[in-house]
């Protein structure tokens, strides 16, 4: 009798960026290729590796390790097979850990990233998951803020404030009620991370907010989820279920009689509500307008009670501070910018995905050591980085290491480690106006500078670029971006000036009046 | 006419002045009595709604303020807020197609271009034949393999104007 075959682990993402490239298909087409030859599989829908050029990554277990092939279509499944899964053929990549692009980061969040299947707790379990909760289970919530404190850890969806003096506030606010807050609404164009994150690893986050509750003293979370993340939002419910299931959410924890309940909400397309008091207001049922600062939402954040209220990735972060120790995490980084950070290469690059480095990195090492250069081929000619308030980034500027302080000196921001790549067929000043653009539609509508603002930065632009007395309009572009710098009441009128402002400063040749355009005004 | 001035009017049964139909109604009254009573309920309520009906009826306002304790004016003022919630009934498909900076790198103004002439429409509307709704996203979280959309809330990456095409089987 001949022995039965072990079956072969084949893994297919099922990540949406990976899925949106069919993904999806090339695991039916695998499932059925493999029933058709009568060769056993176990297929398994992982997480993606962040590396998106090779998306849909097909990888297959083998003894020298998971051997890699991207990008696959359905059409290439036979093909696969005739080769024999593990085997040489023009889609494979070779063992997918020794990828330079891979071998040469710090995954410290990211550490399960393509590894394990996402809603599988023993995955999650198997991979040092809960390792962190089980150590903040046995510590006194101080000590548990102090760790969080230590480690340097900053809040990383853009306006990097200490996670520990923000926790430490709220362990020490009165209140019968408290709350963790995830701040899910990632709306910044060229950051994906905590999508990853909600996707691909939903216990780490699940995780981070219940050491998060114990730290302070909340026994309720809320993860407010952006409603263009469907296929977050399943798995975190799917994994919040499971979670329920075996014991580590709900009112005893692991045996500890310590109570931590979550559940998801989603938003409703405004990008404003990703501003922590809009958000707050927003989860309280109501329109997603900014609040007045103070009170901090530390005092009186959702429903007035004591909330702490981070991103996904700064929440993420917790549990391998907690597992490894503040020492080991501090120990990564530079200046005051402490650990890793997550960067997300997006738009015009060859090479795009999710770089997870500790802090000190350059942007050219970003842009070309991994992102190898743009995807058209033609020189890189700006970078936005932090998102759609992050300011365009000239080619002058690439040795600025990535560190929170050395970007704001130049009135650049790191934000949410999105960096938003563009060619040399880029039109800077078409980029300045969509920000204004963006800002009127998105605009809560509360503050007149950002209200109004918005909408008068458009029309001046129009007629710079038009010719219409180009001297004035400059200065009164400039007047106007000074008084939204100054005058707004949070990060969205008052930071939409710096793409603006860095694409006049640092391509004024493309505010110019066309020659058409000039004999048009004539 | 001898209706006496004190006599008062018999009181407004929502229902009846409701244009929903009877299946519209359950729908809402069915959201309603399983989500209504959590707290800060009117997002999720809302998205109850939709989910259901493809978009939030406006005689749906009524019977959400009343069972919520809230004034038409608020429920309103949330679906006029957030770009999500819509008011008319879509088309048979829905398109959100993404604007924002990472997929114009690549190529996104064009194909919002492409995407509007082909399907004869703006942002916000609907084929004359009602089989497409367009919107517009900003940021799907697709970033590094764009320009994106959400087709029926599955996402499509690296869409060039062809691959839209072959997408919606618009252009044959």
């Amino acid at each position: 009798m001949k022995p039965i075959p072990a079956p072969i682990t084949i893994y297919v993402p099922r990540d949406s960026a990976a899925i949106s490239l069919g993904a999806d298909d090339v695991a039916i087409a695998i499932a059925a290729e493999a029933a058709r030859l009568g060769v056993a599989i176990h297929l398994v829908r992982n997480s993606s590796r962040g590396l998106f050029w090779l998306e849909p990554l097909v990888e297959v277990a083998t003894e020298a390790g998971r051997i890699g092939y991207g990008p696959v279509q359905p059409e290439d499944v036979a093909s696969l097979f005739v080769a024999g899964l593990g085997n040489a053929h023009a889609l494979n990549i070779g063992v997918v850990d020794e990828l330079p692009y891979l071998k040469t980061q710090e995954r410290l969040t990211f550490a399960r990233a393509g590894i394990t299947d996402p809603v599988s707790l023993d995955d999650y379990l198997a991979h040092g998951g809960y390792r962190g909760l089980k150590n903040a289970l046995a510590m006194a919530p101080e000590a548990i803020v102090a760790a969080v404190t230590e480690s340097g850890l900053r809040g990383r969806g853009g306006a990097a404030f200490p996670a520990g003096i923000k926790w430490k506030t709220v362990l020490g606010a009165e209140g019968a009620q408290k709350y963790i807050v995830c701040n899910a609404d990632e709306g910044d164009s060229g950051t994906y991370a905590d999508r990853m994150v909600c996707e691909g690893d939903p216990f780490l986050l699940i995780e981070g907010m219940t050491i998060a509750g114990l730290a302070v003293g909340a026994t309720r979370g809320y993860i407010y989820l952006r409603c263009e993340y469907p296929y977050g939002q399943r798995a975190l419910e799917e994994a919040i279920a499971s979670a329920y299931a075996s014991g580590w959410l709900g009112a005893n924890i692991q045996g500890s009689a310590k109570r931590f309940d979550l559940e998801v909400r989603m938003g409703a397309g405004a990008y404003i509500c990703g501003e922590e008091t809009s958000l707050l207001e927003s989860l309280e049922g109501k329109r997603g307008m900014v609040r007045f600062k103070p009170p901090l939402p530390a005092i009186k954040g959702l429903f007035g009670c004591p909330t702490v209220i981070n991103n996904v990735i700064t929440l993420a972060s917790v549990p391998v501070i907690l597992d490894k120790g503040a020492e080991c995490y501090k120990h990564f980084g530079v200046g005051r910018s402490r650990g890793t950070l997550p960067v997300q290469l997006a738009g015009n690059v060859k090479f795009g995905g999710l770089v997870e480095k500790a802090f000190g990195v350059t942007l050219r090492d970003l842009l070309y050591t991994y992102g190898g250069g743009t995807l058209s081929g033609k020189p890189i000619r700006a970078v936005q980085v932090g998102g759609p308030l992050g300011s365009y980034i000239p080619e002058s500027q690439f040795d600025l290491p990535l560190d929170y302080e050395a970007f704001a000196r130049l009135n650049n921001m790191v934000g949410h480690g999105g960096i938003t790549v563009f060619d040399s067929s880029v039109d800077m000043a078409e980029q300045a106006r969509f920000s204004m653009e963006f800002c009127a539609t998105e605009s809560c509508g509360k503050c007149t500078p950002c209200r109004i603002g918005s909408t008068r930065g458009m029309e001046v632009i129009d007629k710079l670029v038009a010719g219409d007395q180009p001297v004035k309009q400059e200065a009164l572009l400039r007047d106007l971006c000074d008084t939204m710098l100054a005058g707004s009441l949070c990060a969205l009128g008052g930071m939409a000036p710096f793409p603006v402002l860095s694409a006049l400063n640092h391509f004024p040749e493309d505010f110019r009046p066309q020659p058409e355009m000039l004999e048009k005004a004539s | 006419m001898s209706t006496s001035t004190f006599e008062r009017k018999p009181p407004i049964k929502l229902a009846e002045l409701s244009s929903l139909s009877p299946a519209e109604l359950a729908a809402v009254n069915g959201v309603l009595a399983k989500l209504k009573d959590a707290p800060g309920a009117l997002l999720p309520v809302l998205h109850g709604i939709q989910d259901a009906l493809g978009f939030v009826p406006k005689d749906a306002v009524p019977i959400v303020a009343k069972a919520m304790n809230l004034s038409r004016a608020e429920v309103h003022g949330v679906i006029s807020f957030y770009h999500w919630y819509r008011t008319e009934k879509p088309g048979e498909h829905v398109i959100h197609l993404c604007r924002a900076e990472a997929c114009q790198a690549v190529g996104g103004r064009a194909l919002e271009q492409h995407v509007k002439t082909t399907l004869g429409i703006d942002f916000h509307e609907t084929t004359a034949d009602g089989r497409y709704t367009l919107e517009p996203a900003y940021c799907l979280g697709n970033c590094a393999v764009g320009p994106s959309l959400l087709i029926d809330m599955e996402l499509k990456g690296r869409v060039t104007p062809a691959r839209f095409d072959r997408l919606t089987g618009v252009v044959a």
